[in-house]
């Protein structure tokens, strides 16, 4: 943000002048270079390759320190990350450095995922910038940038061609981070060997679409090496951090039976130019891709894939806040339509039990009443039968006596008779 | 590009290892990365990109701002250079014009631009005379947020934020009159303000020190924080080199464009009949700490504070608006329809 770009042709309205003395802004480009050393640099560096093929003996090699390594094993599960920061000093200049290696890259059965680990870890990073980046409050200085800004492909040296594992993983990271492939011992590999397989190597990743990082070509003042560098790639490395005496000094080398492969060596490999590449002339540039070419691709997917746009339907343009705001309005929206759904269910479920309950009432009701109509019926007719059953039996009784008193009276009778007819 | 010091390579407590040196051991550039390459880099690239630079000028009529510039940048970079109408007519309201340059020096470009604001202070009722300050001032940083959450957003955001706000203050030798005040103390919170004493061959070396102290004390009365800013001080050296410099702002300065020959140099300065004011020697005035200030030691540093600072102030306060603005309209529809409910929306600032 501190600087910008000058147009080659002025501006309408920019006028270009001649200052008639020393007006002093020449001191600016110290000044930036004055407060990046105050705040220092950061740099992160991803190397994946198979286990075993020298990915940490060559970032010690290239940075002159023993970084705390230990070997992995081979019988790894799924592919990993493992990374590390470390603080590095030259001279003035502060560098933190965070090395991320891949732990178990190659050793499966089924190789098929083996690149999604690595895809998600540069993913995450991204996503973690861009988080703060939307923040409110937020402390773009002072953050400390993992995004990786290099990543070293280590090639293994067969000799013939690229692995199919290779090129599927290259590919799927050519848009998301700065690949520079590098040909890992080649101390193994024969000079025309090798420049069989360089050339190999580069018409294979032509062929099949990735897009590794070229050195820039638009300053002049680097833009000379950097083309013999591009045709060099890709660099064939050796790292070693043991030393052995040639001649007179100690260099870096691995020691044969039956020669020294000395690391600086530029007849040997590639190191020197890897170093001078990666470090001495471009590291400010593969920050500089990183952060305008592939955050901002990532960036701009994102926020396309979570619905934002640039220009509004009627192509006005629409800023990310108002969308938000639109978002969070619909979102709110839909919530409250639901609420009130829910609601609206709830009442109607609640009417329809209570009129089912008003109806058993009712039937029940009903059922009562006929029962004690039946009833009051049923208990009518037996009084009915009761009484007439009374009335019968009255009248049994009535004429019994009076059966009896007929009888009784007949006797009389009859014995008055009796005495009558004796006494005549 | 390599240097011919020992360079040492430390590495924090995760390694117990080896480190650059080697005792009795030859071969420098054997341990030699390259780290400090980067420094190269980024000059590189800094130099091939260019700087921008927006100035702004706040004053009165008559004090000199124009004559300013033009000696602070040693050409012709006022507005009345530029536009044909010399006409000294002062405007009926503040306006506010800006005039973009490309200056080149020793291979570094700058896009310079210097933003005119005439017809301050100089209406009878100057109050709310600070607004289309301010609102312009927002406005650029408006701008600027903006672009920033685009999608599709530039390599190169354009910086049109004022960087650095100059006020010229009257020479009347007493104290800050309340316009002073009121403008500094509204804009010392959005941008950065470098106070300056105009016109200051006017005053003797005792007045000058005298209007400088109340000039201080006044400021600090008033809670008016001008650059350099005590609270954005990062270390202690930066602390001393700035405290120095809090101790002589304003600078009392003299601007000129012409030449004159003083003891057998051409110098810039203000011949009169009792002398020749020299506007670089700093026993006459201090301009040349103003531009030191300015230009070669401290112009990064402005930058800097107004992109970290007062952007994100303006940034945080932007988009927290938008979000009271939301949840109280929001409350305001959950009341509607939930009368029962007893919330009080909350008070929308802005």
């Amino acid at each position: 943000m501190a600087s910008s770009d000058v147009a080659r042709q002025p501006d309408k309205g920019v006028r270009p002048l001649s200052l008639a003395g020393h007006v002093g802004f020449d001191s600016l480009p110290d000044q930036l270079v004055n407060k990046s050393i105050c705040q220092g640099f950061c740099f992160n560096i991803l190397c994946i390759g198979e286990t075993g093929i020298g990915k940490s003996t060559l970032m010690d090699t290239l940075f002159n320190t023993n970084f705390e390594n230990f070997e992995s094993s081979h019988f790894e599960p799924q592919v990993k990350l493992r990374a590390q920061t470390y603080d590095l000093q030259e001279s003035n200049v502060r560098l933190r450095l965070t090395v991320v290696n891949t732990v178990g890259f190659g050793d499966q059965m089924n190789k098929q995922e083996s690149y999604q680990p690595v895809v998600d870890y540069i993913d995450r990073q991204f996503e973690s910038y861009l988080q703060e980046e939307l923040k409110i409050k937020r402390s773009l200085h002072n953050y400390h940038d993992s995004r990786v800004h290099a990543c070293l492909y280590f090639i293994s040296p067969s000799g013939h061609s690229l692995k199919s594992l290779d090129l599927v993983t290259m590919k799927k990271l050519d848009s998301k981070v700065n690949i520079i492939p590098v040909i890992a011992k080649a101390d193994t590999i024969s000079k025309s060997e090798l420049h069989k397989f360089k050339i190999k190597i580069m018409s294979e990743l032509v062929s099949n679409g990735v897009q590794i990082y070229q050195f820039p070509l638009d300053d002049e003042t680097v833009a000379k090496v950097n083309t013999t560098m591009n045709g060099h790639l890709p660099f064939a490395v050796v790292g070693s951090t043991e030393e052995v005496s040639v001649g007179n000094k100690m260099v870096k080398a691995r020691q044969y039976p039956w020669g020294v492969v000395q690391v600086e060596n530029e007849n040997h490999c590639d190191f020197v130019k890897l170093r001078e590449m990666l470090i001495c002339v471009n590291m400010e540039d593969l920050r500089e891709q990183t952060h305008t070419r592939h955050y901002e691709l990532y960036r701009r997917c994102k926020l396309e894939e979570m619905g934002f746009k640039d220009t509004g339907p009627e192509s006005k343009p629409v800023s990310l806040q108002q969308t938000y705001e639109a978002k969070r309005q619909e979102f709110l929206v839909e919530l409250q339509k639901r609420e009130d759904e829910m609601r609206q269910m709830f009442v109607q479920r609640v009417k329809e039990k209570e009129s089912e309950l008003k109806e058993a009432e009712r039937e029940l009701q009903s059922r009562f009443e006929q029962l004690k109509r039946l009833h009051a019926d049923e208990k009518a007719a037996l009084e009915e039968k009761k009484r007439l059953l009374d009335e019968d039996q009255s009248s049994f009784s009535k004429r019994r006596a009076a059966a009896q008193l007929l009888q009784a009276q007949s006797l009389t009778a009859n014995g008055k008779k009796d005495k009558d007819r004796k006494n005549e | 590009m390599s240097e011919a010091v020992v360079p040492d390579a430390m590495v924090s407590p995760a390694v117990g290892g080896l480190h650059g040196e080697k005792a009795g051991g030859p071969a420098v550039d054997f341990s030699y990365v390259g780290i400090d390459a980067i420094l190269e880099q980024m000059r590189r690239k800094a130099m091939k990109q260019g700087f921008e630079l927006n100035i702004m000028v706040v004053g009165q009529s008559g004090l000199g701002k124009s004559t300013l510039m033009n000696t602070l940048f040693k050409s012709k970079v006022s507005r009345k250079s530029v536009l044909a109408t010399a006409q000294e007519k002062i405007p009926k309201t503040i306006e506010i014009k800006s005039i973009s340059h490309d200056i080149e020096e020793k291979g570094v470009r700058m896009k310079l631009t210097v933003i005119d604001t005439p017809g301050f202070g100089d209406q009878i009722n100057n109050e709310n005379c600070w607004q289309p300050i301010m609102k312009f001032i927002n406005d650029q940083y408006e701008a600027y947020l903006q672009e920033e959450i685009n999608i599709n957003r530039k390599k190169r955001i354009p910086d049109s934020r004022v960087h650095c706000c100059i006020y010229f203050i009257p020479p009347t030798g007493h104290c800050l009159r309340p316009l002073d005040v009121e403008f500094m103390r509204r804009l010392s919170k959005v941008v950065n303000i470098v106070p300056v004493i105009a016109k200051a061959d006017t005053l003797t070396l005792e007045e000058r020190d005298f209007f400088k102290k109340k000039i201080r004390e006044e400021l600090r009365a008033n809670g008016i924080d001008v650059y350099p800013q005590k609270e954005f001080d990062e270390d202690a050296e930066d602390r001393m080199i700035n405290e120095k410099i809090r101790e002589m702002i304003p600078f009392a300065v003299v601007g000129s464009d012409q030449e004159y020959q003083v003891n057998g140099r051409r110098l810039l300065g203000r011949k009169t009949k009792w002398g020749t004011i020299e506007v670089e020697n700093i026993a006459h005035c201090e301009f040349a700490y103003l531009r030191d200030l300015l230009i070669r030691t401290h112009m990064q540093n402005i930058k800097d504070i107004t992109s970290s600072i007062h952007y994100e102030m303006y940034r945080v306060r932007r988009l927290n608006e938008n979000n009271t603005v939301m949840a109280s309209a929001e409350l305001e529809r959950t009341d509607a329809q939930y009368p029962s409910t007893s919330e009080s929306p909350s008070s929308v600032t802005c």
